[in-house]
């Protein structure tokens, strides 16, 4: 069958066409629409495959460790920073190795489009010492994906899977194939296989060691690792991933001179690249992202600038690539183009027209003069837009939780009235254990929940936090006379600005849960979301 | 033969809508097509972007070179001139004249319809007002699909048949809306022209 398919999509695909009995994930652009895919498969329905969002990157990759300890193909889906939440599991699952196949996918953000920085995964996948694939285009990420599977099945080991940005979000045409069943439940060959005690777990991680070779050599011979020879010998070019598209978009009305060398499965084969290195007299490293394959092939010192790329200024050292970054580097004579006229302003994201993030904002903004500037904690998510104008409330934005955690820390520090603001889902996400930190401690500080009940930035998914945000609080130890309900609607901005100060003066944990359903969410949906919500009140 | 076309918007205008229409037609025509979309933050009321590119050969890149762009389709005036880089000298601009104000410092509408209009090559059409004497300004996107149907390298037919199968779950009306729409700018195209 043929069909048109964005990345992210024709990953999906490719999964639930592998025999997955589940699939575990937190939203995170550019890897969401993965997950969203078999949420609505209908074939993935009738299957039974799990596709229900997590909590966070870390549940959903143990949870994925769990069905494969099971016998099960599991994958679990994530965003770049994601995987530095689940880097523990991550870490130690290539240790213990797998039992059904399990892939990591990974959708990294080059650029920053949105995300905070541009961390490259391949790196992880290098520290984890696992095979890493990173498709081409569309069909390859189909293609990929169930090669994937058979791979981490082969070796026993997890497979990390690459994506960028602009292969997840761009569409083409994907041809899929016959669907391959699940596997059946079927316990550990060894019982002593996941039982990572310092006595099991060195001679496991001898058996990760020994493994490398075989998954150098799967690398060496791989069918979507290809070599093009050219005749002119002055450079060769390797090229990853996406990047592949660009150099061949250069050469789309000509043969390329140079040798080329693709490169999508790792660990970096080193029989091409020895190829490469002496048949060519210099070699550029296209490759979007960090510069990982230049600065392992390049040498500590590279003084002779036989290796090039973005280490050695050739190629820019930030932001993704495209055919014109690329064209310029292999010397083609790309005119500069007109520029933008000096009459386009910027249009940065916004908050939605009755946003209820925006009614906390104005709050709060309220009360800075008295209480000081420079000490309102942000976090992950729409609310984050509270660091620009108009509102320009948020002081700090660095990571999923460090909100409350990073508030308690200031506050430790002598900063007096801070405030941490972090969404619902972020809350369930990484606040709750910073804030039984702060709890434990009785620290002088005031937590606003702007629950909107949904993860509204991916696109209003369903957040697990929806009506338990009180009990958590409770739960955690919070003091009923201190955890408030405040609904933030410009009729209630005094009441609230009133109630955000009386928690501000109390010297110990405060919770405000600031709750408005995000304006995103169907209509239905609210009412059901309200009536939820009132329901768990009584 | 590849054309390439930059679709231009704020987050939430449906430039996707335009992008499914070509994509399907450009499918029914049995050509290749890549088309790059941006999600996630930029979406909310930011400047959104589409590359479509639509061959009879294998396309590579996803993203359009700078200065390969035969025609960049805008839902709003100041958005289209954001991607003037990807134009060719000889591309088209076609664009809705309606602004989409979210910004303090949003420019003064005659200084870039002026600035548009200095283009060798340009359309400003007020869509979303032709939209809205059809009875749905929401279809001010399939107007301008129209204003630039003759510069797609897609037929009609494969075009009218994309949007009927794409509308077809909202109702015969509206897909009839939105055909009506369609030639509604077509329409402008030629009266422009000549």
């Amino acid at each position: 069958m043929k069909k048109l398919f964005l990345g992210n999509e024709a990953l999906a695909q490719g999964a639930i066409d592998s025999g997955i009995s589940g699939v575990y994930a937190y939203p995170g652009t550019p890897s969401t629409e993965i997950t969203e895919y078999i949420q609505k498969s209908d074939i993935a329905k009738e299957l039974g495959i799990h596709s229900q969002w997590s909590v966070n990157e870390k549940t959903a990759m143990e949870a994925a460790l769990g069905m494969s300890y099971a016998g099960k193909k599991s994958m679990v889906v994530m965003k770049h920073v994601g995987l530095n939440v689940a880097s523990d599991v991550f870490m130690n699952m290539s240790v213990s190795g797998i039992n059904g196949g399990l892939v990591v996918v990974v959708a990294d953000d080059p650029s920053m489009h949105s995300s905070q920085n541009e961390q490259d995964s391949r790196f992880y996948g290098k520290f984890a010492m696992v095979p890493i694939l990173e498709p081409t285009n569309q069909q390859e990420a189909y293609d990929i994906t169930r090669y994937a599977f058979s791979l981490s099945e082969r070796f026993k080991l997890p497979v990390l899977l690459r994506l960028v940005t602009r292969l997840s979000h761009s569409r083409a045409v994907v041809e899929t194939f016959e669907r391959i069943p699940q596997n059946n439940l079927k316990f550990p060959e060894s019982p002593t296989q996941f039982q990572l005690i310092p006595m099991r777990a060195r001679g496991l991680y001898q058996d990760l060691l020994d493994n490398q070779k075989n998954i150098q050599e799967s690398a060496t011979n791989s069918p979507f690792n290809k070599v093009t020879e050219g005749t002119d010998t002055k450079l060769g070019i390797v090229a990853s991933g996406i990047a592949y598209n660009y150099v061949m978009e250069n050469y789309q009305d000509s043969t390329c001179p140079h040798t080329i060398f693709k490169v999508s499965e790792y660990p970096l084969p080193k029989k091409q690249i020895k190829h490469l290195l002496d048949t060519c007299e210099q070699v550029i490293v296209f490759e979007d992202g960090y510069p990982f394959i230049e600065e392992m092939i390049g040498g500590f010192f590279n003084e002779d600038q036989k290796v090039i790329g973005r280490l050695t200024g050739h190629v820019n050292r930030t932001g993704e690539l495209n055919p014109d970054i690329v064209g310029r580097a292999l010397g083609f004579d790309i005119p500069t183009a007109q520029e933008v006229p000096d009459i386009v302003s910027g249009r940065p994201p916004e908050l939605c027209t009755g946003c209820g993030h925006i009614d906390l904002f104005e709050s709060i903004n309220t009360l800075i003069p008295s209480i000081g500037d420079r000490r309102v904690f942000g976090d992950i998510g729409c609310s984050a837009l509270g660091v620009l104008p108009p509102f320009n409330t948020i002081d700090t934005l660095i990571e999923m939780g460090a909100s409350v955690t990073m508030a308690k820390g200031a506050t430790d520090a002598g900063v007096e009235n801070a405030i941490a603001i972090i969404g619902d889902s972020t809350f369930t996400h990484s606040g709750m254990t910073g804030l039984l930190d702060a709890i434990y401690e009785k620290t002088a500080l005031t937590v606003i929940i702007s629950d909107n009940s949904a993860i509204a930035m991916t696109g209003a998914q369903d957040s697990a936090a929806l009506g338990k945000i009180k009990q958590i609080c409770l739960g955690l130890g919070i003091e009923e006379a201190h955890l408030k309900v405040i609904i933030p609607l410009q009729k209630n901005h005094n009441s609230n600005v009133e109630t955000i100060q009386k928690e501000l003066d109390y010297k110990g944990v405060s919770v405000i849960i600031s709750q408005r359903p995000c304006v995103q969410i169907p209509a239905e949906k609210k009412a059901q979301i309200r009536a939820f919500l009132k329901n768990c009140q009584n | 033969m590849i054309t390439n076309i930059i679709l231009a918007g704020v987050g939430g205008q449906g430039i996707l809508t335009i992008a499914a229409v070509l994509d399907t037609a450009a499918l029914a025509n049995n050509l290749f097509v890549k088309q790059a979309e941006v999600h996630g933050m930029s979406q909310r009321g930011g400047a959104v972007q589409s590359h479509v590119r639509i061959s009879d050969k294998e396309i590579f890149s996803d993203l359009i070179p700078e200065g390969k762009a035969d025609l960049i389709l805008s839902v709003e005036p100041m958005e289209s001139l954001r991607y003037l880089p990807f134009l060719k000298k000889d591309g088209w601009l076609i664009t809705d004249s309606s602004p989409f104000i979210n910004i303090t410092d949003y420019p003064e509408q005659e200084a870039l319809y002026q600035k548009i209009n200095e283009l060798p090559n340009s359309i400003l059409a007020n869509a979303t007002d032709i939209a809205k004497k059809l009875g749905n300004a929401k279809a001010a996107n399939i107007v301008l699909l129209g204003v630039a149907s003759n510069l797609l390298s897609l037929s009609e037919h494969s075009i009218i048949e994309a949007i009927t199968s794409l509308f077809s779950r909202k109702g015969q009306r509206v897909v009839d809306k939105n055909i009506e729409a369609f030639f509604k700018g077509k329409e402008i195209a030629t009266e422009v022209a000549t």
